[in-house]
């Protein structure tokens, strides 16, 4: 049996990695990606807490966020295009047209 | 009929007219816009003849005066105080209403032909009507609030037709003058106003009356400053000094104007004012004595003023400045019908004057110097005789209206004690003077040779002369209305309100040659005017080149207008400027809030840096936020903090 603390510690430094990822990268689809490998590390320890206090809750709630990440892919992933369309790159730093 | 009189349609008639043509007229076609105009004041006029009529007993019923008629809905009711829009019908109104009505309308005919070729004739015809709602007002007000309405209505009338052509910066400017000088006038009334309100508790003139009648030792005191802050008002609109220098200025406005407004009709309401409160003014010998020496004074200084203007308005703008001055004295010496009847008289002739002036300056052109004019005699043969019966009447020859007024004026002065003769005196003085520079004016205008190539002469529309020939009528024949024994026709008619004076009812020969006395003086300066711009036309020049000071002080006005800019103006304007612009506006509150504002941008700009636009700063600041959060629940020293801090984490509502 695998003890607890290691199903955290994987969903602990996923979910730096993703906000690392987020932080770091230019590209605004590995951006993306980075926001779902962090909902995906919150995914975890719900599963993981769901298991240990045997709280079908966690595991609902998970699907809640499945199902948001999958929205939000597809409204994501469009808009991404639409920007390129728009200004020929996906680097983070040059779309910046809210800016004053 | 049911034996009202529908005095509330005088006013509400010219005012349907200013509606109708203010808010529609710009769109109306002209001939339409002048039938408006002239149908308000002739219906008004209309129904003010058959009050008339039935006054003298020609009518159905003869209403018993004074005639009341409230509207049934309450102006102002707190406490003890009850004010209604109470409109008054007594003999002093009815003489009043009948002028400013019957000029009135005749006025609007002739502005229909001097007006005709202006722009903005609707807003000149919205404005006139506009003027009568408001002096109506004030004629029939039977309180001295409504009368105040009208009071400050006709000062706005005047004050919008004085500025009528709005381009031209000297008539904007003196619009702004009449207004202002008229506001502090204005001011002494409505102190007069509080303090007849804190003495009677009523502003009703018919209770006013009636609780000095209860108290008959009640003399002076209050009384006296009631009277004196009426007479501030009174000479703040009828042009009196200190506050005549208003009028010479509003000649700049359309010269129908001057004629209804600055000469018949609004400047003598400070008489009328006077004569409606006359029962405050009779408990106080002082001020009536302010009133005489006022009235006395402004006509001896204004005469002296016309004798050498040189344009034929300003000459007639001081002559009634002078003529409101003798109509102050015969109110000063209790000779209120007397004052009434020269306001009568001076409503014709003076109309007349400006109206046959505003016929010559339309023939010219525009001019309005009379070193320019001469020899209009020919080519304007129906203004001249209208003029020449005009400067008769004025000048107070024997049988033209103004003999009979100003005599009446004049004699009553001389029955007035020491102090009468004085005032008599100066007002006999005055004759001469106001003869010779009418005859001046006469001469100069219509005799002798044309000095300017005038570009050509406009003809006289038929609205212009006709309206000219009925007054230059009322000019020669309105004098026999005040002729009688003892007081006279209207004296008599206006005797219930007005009261009866032993001194004014004395007859004999000394009236006969205290007349004989004035014609003389009247004579003596038509020879005068005769001699000097007839005879030997140079002369005025060579007179006025050995007397260099006179001259020159008297053709600036006595330096008044300089002396008040110096004195009241400069001052004001300084502390306006520096003081209440600089100081208060721009240092104080200006300065106040730029530097709200400036704290605001100083911030505004620090955390404008935060809003980089930059999305991966935003995440920055997210995640920092986020571990911030997370270190301040986990670490030991943090949660001490905040119980030190009074912050209680609480999970799960525990």
């Amino acid at each position: 049996m695998i003890p607890l603390s290691w199903y955290l510690l994987l969903s602990a430094v996923l979910f730096c990695l993703g906000v690392a990822g987020f932080l770091i990268k230019r590209n605004l689809i590995t951006v993306f990606m980075s926001i779902e490998l962090m909902l995906n590390a919150v995914n975890l320890s719900f599963v993981t807490f769901a298991h240990q206090w045997h709280a079908v809750k966690g595991q609902i709630f998970v699907f809640f966020v499945m199902m948001v990440a999958a929205a939000e892919a597809a409204v994501g992933l469009a808009i991404i295009i639409a920007v390129f369309r728009v200004r020929q790159t996906l680097a983070v730093d040059r779309i910046d047209l809210m800016k004053l | 009929m049911n034996g009202s009189l529908d005095l509330l349609l005088i006013p509400v008639l010219p005012f349907a007219g200013f509606l109708l043509n203010g808010l529609l007229g710009r769109g109306l076609p002209k001939w339409l816009v002048g039938t408006i105009a002239l149908l308000a004041p002739l219906a008004s006029f209309a129904v003010v003849l058959r009050a008339a009529l039935a006054v003298w007993g020609i009518g159905s019923t003869t209403p018993a005066l004074p005639y009341v008629e409230t509207c049934p809905i309450p102006w102002i009711d707190t406490g003890t105080l009850h004010i209604d829009f109470s409109f008054v019908l007594d003999q002093l109104s009815l003489v009043m209403l009948l002028i400013v009505t019957g000029v009135g309308f005749l006025i609007h005919i002739y502005s229909v032909g001097y007006m005709g070729e202006e722009e903005g004739y609707w807003r000149f015809f919205a404005y006139l009507n506009l003027f009568l709602f408001f002096m109506t007002v004030l004629v029939l007000g039977g309180n001295a609030l409504l009368m105040f309405v009208g009071w400050e209505g006709v000062g706005l009338a005047s004050y919008l037709l004085i500025g009528f052509w709005l381009h031209k910066k000297s008539a904007a400017d003196a619009g702004y003058k009449a207004f202002i000088v008229n506001r502090i006038g204005d001011f002494g009334f409505l102190i007069g106003l509080f303090l007849l309100l804190a003495n009677f508790g009523t502003l009703t003139f018919a209770e006013i009356a009636s609780k000095l009648e209860a108290n008959p030792g009640w003399q002076g005191g209050a009384l006296t400053a009631i009277a004196l802050c009426l007479l501030v008002g009174a000479a703040g609109k009828s042009a009196q000094l200190p506050l005549y220098v208003w009028l010479p200025d509003a000649m700049e406005g359309p010269t129908p104007v001057s004629a209804l407004i600055h000469a018949a009709t609004m400047v003598t309401a400070g008489v009328y004012m006077i004569v409606r409160t006359h029962f405050l003014f009779d408990r106080s010998p002082f001020a009536l004595a302010v009133v005489a020496i006022v009235g006395a004074a402004t006509a001896l200084f204004a005469a002296t003023i016309g004798l050498v203007q040189t344009d034929i308005k300003r000459v007639l703008a001081y002559s009634t400045v002078s003529q409101l001055g003798y109509m102050f004295l015969g109110c000063g010496v209790a000779a209120y019908s007397a004052a009434i009847f020269h306001l009568v008289t001076h409503a014709f002739f003076k109309a007349l004057l400006f109206l046959s002036a505003g016929s010559v300056i339309h023939a010219m052109g525009g001019e309005q110097d009379m070193r320019k004019m001469g020899g209009l005699r020919k080519s304007l043969p129906v203004t001249f005789w209208c003029m020449t019966a005009a400067v008769l009447a004025i000048g107070g020859f024997f049988p033209f209206a103004g003999f009979f007024s100003k005599d009446a004026i004049l004699y009553a002065a001389f029955l007035h004690g020491t102090g009468g003769k004085v005032l008599w005196f100066v007002g006999f003085v005055t004759a001469l003077l106001t003869s010779f520079y009418m005859f001046r004016l006469w001469y100069l205008t219509f005799l002798g040779e044309p000095r300017s190539e005038a570009p050509h002469h406009h003809a006289t529309p038929a609205s212009m002369w006709s309206v000219c020939v009925i007054l230059a009528l009322l000019s020669i024949f309105g004098g026999w209305i005040g002729f009688g024994d003892g007081l006279g026709r209207l004296g008599a008619f206006l005797s219930p309100v007005t009261g009866i004076r032993a001194a004014e009812t004395g007859a004999g020969n000394l009236e006969l040659y205290l007349s004989i006395a004035a014609v003389a003086m009247a004579a003596l300066g038509w020879w005068i005017a005769d001699r000097l711009y007839r005879q030997r036309p140079q002369r005025p020049a060579e007179l006025a080149a050995s007397l260099v000071g006179p001259y020159r002080v008297l053709s600036n006005k006595y330096y008044v207008d300089e002396f008040y800019r110096a004195t009241f103006v400069k001052p004001l304007m300084g502390i306006s400027t520096y003081v209440l612009d600089w100081m208060v506006d721009k240092a104080l509150l200006g300065g106040g809030v730029w530097v709200l504002a400036g704290i605001a941008k100083f911030f505004g700009a620090i955390l404008q840096r935060w809003q980089s636009g930059n999305l991966r700063s935003y995440a920055g600041w997210l995640a920092a936020g986020a571990a911030a959060v997370l270190l301040f629940i986990l670490l030991p020293w943090s949660s001490l903090l905040a119980t030190w801090f009074g912050i209680h984490l609480n999970w799960g509502g525990h």
